[in-house]
């Protein structure tokens, strides 16, 4: 349990460096702007609330990101979104083999196109994209937010990042490699 | 080990994942095989893509704000006689959370600027091609940059000195083109870029040094251009090729 006698800014000092990075993943998750602040300042309540019982010593920015989630996927927007997927995703696009160097892909993809893929991808793979990428987590971590296994994570960015690079060669024209 | 079975473990790899003999091995196979050190480079490349991308959200002023008054602190009731103390208290507070969260999105984004830096210098050492104009001769290469870049800079004349120049390439740092020369100080090799000093990113740079993902680094501003010392040498070597560059 945490140390009651800490002082009340130790939330404070924890919390609010997160602000700009939960705003930014909670705007990806709600894809809304004012339903992302809503978002977060019902995850500040929530974790400021639930401050006494935060164990000190575990992960807090995974524990304020997973009360970000939880919230998210307990509203209206986040259960829609948040439709059952089975962990192999037989519908997704397979990968399309060509002789262009990936690299060329990727030198030539600009930000607004991969946003544009990550905007197309289903909410388990971005998430876990920008949890890793953005945020820069260990597997640990994720899977401590996302309530998985850590196995789980491999697996799961595997996939994602197989999506992805599906998804930014069908965006190039000509349905070649690049974008 | 084979390379497929490399193949499996490179994410996990670039993840900062692998277990500590794992990455010292596959280190050493990246070292000798082109082909899975190219396959290693398009996933860092992709891992780049997406930490650009997914940077994409900036809470308003207005929010911010919000979150700095309410969010954070518990109310409690208090006696009007506090209330004389308590206002320019909570002013001060106010004032130094707002301060505190500038501070720390500051910091924040510097250090996306370093890292995506160091990843630049790590690619192009890691490409099969790590330059493109390969040349020790400043006169070489300078006028290969004219009509890639949209601006002109000068070099030094290294002679007397520990550096060499090995060539440069066009590099994009914040979706704007840039000189990327590689120079190398006996074993070592060391990054410039060169930007033009507009756009959030590289006027966020403050000139002077700094450490990122065990890089030294020195960036400063001249003639409307950011420059930027990447390398794994010791800050003193960093700040003398600065030196050397700034007398250009």
């Amino acid at each position: 349990m945490a140390d009651q006698s800490l002082p009340a800014a130790t939330f404070d000092d924890l919390a609010l460096p997160l602000f700009d990075q939960l705003y930014n993943f909670a705007r990806w998750l709600t894809t809304d702007t004012s339903e992302a602040e809503d978002l977060v300042q019902e995850t500040y309540a929530k974790a400021l609330r639930g401050f006494p019982s935060f164990r000190a010593g575990t992960n807090f920015r995974a524990w304020m990101y997973r009360i970000l989630r939880n919230s998210f996927l307990s509203t209206r927007t986040g259960l829609k979104t948040a439709v059952a997927f089975d962990e192999e995703d037989p519908e997704l696009p397979q990968l399309v083999e060509s002789s262009t160097p990936e690299s060329l892909l990727l030198e030539q993809a600009n930000r607004q196109v991969v946003q544009q893929a990550l905007d197309g991808m289903p909410l388990h793979f971005r998430e876990i994209l920008l949890l890793c990428e953005v945020e820069e987590m260990s597997y640990q971590e994720i899977a401590e937010t996302l309530s998985i296994p850590a196995g789980t994570v491999m697996s799961r960015l595997f996939r994602a990042r197989k999506a992805l690079r599906s998804l930014l060669q069908q965006k190039l024209p000509g349905g070649r490699h690049g974008v | 080990m084979a390379c497929e079975t490399w193949h499996g473990k490179l994410d996990a790899y670039l993840d900062g994942e692998l277990e500590p003999t794992e990455t010292s091995a596959l280190n050493a196979h990246l070292r000798a095989c082109a082909s899975c050190a190219a396959d290693a480079l398009e996933r860092v490349q992709l891992k780049r893509s997406v930490a650009s991308a997914g940077r994409r959200y900036e809470p308003s002023s207005a929010f911010r704000g919000k979150i700095a008054l309410r969010g954070a602190k518990p109310r409690r009731e208090i006696g009007w006689q506090w209330s004389v103390l308590a206002v320019p208290a909570a002013l001060v507070l106010i004032v130094s959370i707002a301060g505190s969260l500038h501070l720390a999105r500051e910091n924040a984004r510097r250090q996306r600027a370093y890292s995506e830096l160091a990843d630049l210098h790590v690619a192009a050492l890691a490409s099969a091609t790590p330059v493109d104009v390969l040349s020790s001769d400043r006169h070489t290469v300078k006028p290969w940059f004219q009509g890639k870049i949209p601006f002109a800079f000068d070099l030094p004349d290294l002679q007397g000195s520990e550096f060499t120049l090995l060539g440069g390439r066009v590099a994009y740092f914040a979706q704007t083109p840039g000189a990327h020369l590689i120079y190398q100080m006996r074993k070592h090799e060391i990054s410039v870029f060169i930007f033009p000093d507009y756009g959030a990113e590289t006027t966020g740079l403050p000139s002077g040094a700094a450490h990122a993902l065990s890089f030294n680094l020195e960036s400063w501003t001249q003639d409307g251009l950011r420059y930027v010392v990447v390398g794994d040498v010791n800050p003193v070597d960093i700040e003398a090729l600065g030196k050397l560059l700034r007398g250009s």
